[in-house]
């Protein structure tokens, strides 16, 4: 793993450097959406394919 | 970075949905099948809810098409999560199985367990508030979680701590929107025994998943 001159955080042995937050924040971004459009989403057809996961997962539903 | 996060967060994704998959065709589908044919019974619950899901599971005779879109689901619910848990275990520096395995706690306890408290899983045909009011208490009450574990793990002043710790309250100080009058469709007997069975299978799913993207992370970092 790099290690950034930059990196201001805690000295942790293996602390993320700057590029690497970057890809943290979109994956966890990314991570969110998916998760956003498979449990709240509104469309019939995304609603027919999630019915059974929604209910069984404890989203919210109908 | 990147490739790594999301390689882990696909290999956990897809099996930890796998395994929700089998939890719930167990457990949770049979319930769901149950309280549906007390929520057919009435005109306007046919009208309302889930036609298009009817028609899915009797083109199908009920079986394997309906099997495929819930394990649809439960992988791209595993792969979401998986790439924020991956992506959390890589800004705190790594993590093996047992790391993953606290991580995966707490997503159950932010995403499952802290909404169910105000609102429980519901069965088809339950009595509650309206749907946009119910999903905005269910992220608020998600995210604060989230944010009061946050806190309270990694906070090093004390009253950052004390901070965190309210936030896990403040959503149920609130209160979830309370449901109008009346009793659902189904019996009881059954409401609490699917309450159970999905919190049940939601456990199993997000441990799983926070333990093999763990797994996963470590074992990618050494090839």
């Amino acid at each position: 793993m790099a290690s950034v001159v930059t990196n201001t955080q805690s000295p942790a042995v293996d602390a993320p450097g700057r590029p690497e937050v970057a890809a943290i924040a979109l994956s966890v971004g990314l991570g969110l959406a998916v998760l956003f459009v498979a449990g709240f989403a509104g469309p019939e057809i995304l609603h027919t394919v999630a019915h059974d996961g929604r209910h069984a997962l404890s989203f919210p539903c109908h | 970075m990147l490739r790594r996060i999301v390689l882990a967060a696909a290999a956990a994704g897809v099996l930890a949905g796998l395994l929700l998959t089998l939890v719930q065709h167990w457990q949770v589908i049979p319930l769901i099948r149950e309280a549906e044919t007390y929520e057919a019974g009435t005109a306007a619950a046919a009208a309302k809810a889930g036609a298009a899901v009817r028609f899915v599971a009797e083109a199908a005779g009920g079986g394997w098409a309906r099997a495929a879109l819930a394990l649809l689901m439960n992988v791209a619910v595993g792969i979401g999560g998986g790439l924020v848990l991956s992506a959390l275990i890589a800004l705190r520096g790594g993590a093996g199985w047992r790391e993953g395995l606290i991580w995966g706690g707490a997503a159950f306890a932010a995403l499952s367990l802290a909404p169910a408290l105000g609102l429980p899983p519901e069965l088809p045909g339950a009595v509650a508030a309206g749907l946009p009011a119910r999903q905005l208490w269910w992220l608020a009450a998600a995210a604060s979680t989230a944010v009061g574990l946050a806190l309270l793990a990694f906070a090093r002043p004390r009253l950052v701590k004390a901070a965190g710790a309210l936030a896990l309250a403040v959503p149920h100080a609130i209160g979830a929107p309370a449901p109008g009058g009346g009793a659902g469709l189904a019996p009881p007997e059954l409401v609490a025994r699917f309450a159970v069975a999905s919190l049940f299978a939601a456990a199993v799913f997000w441990v799983a998943l926070g333990a093999l993207c763990g797994h996963f992370w470590r074992r990618l970092g050494r090839s």
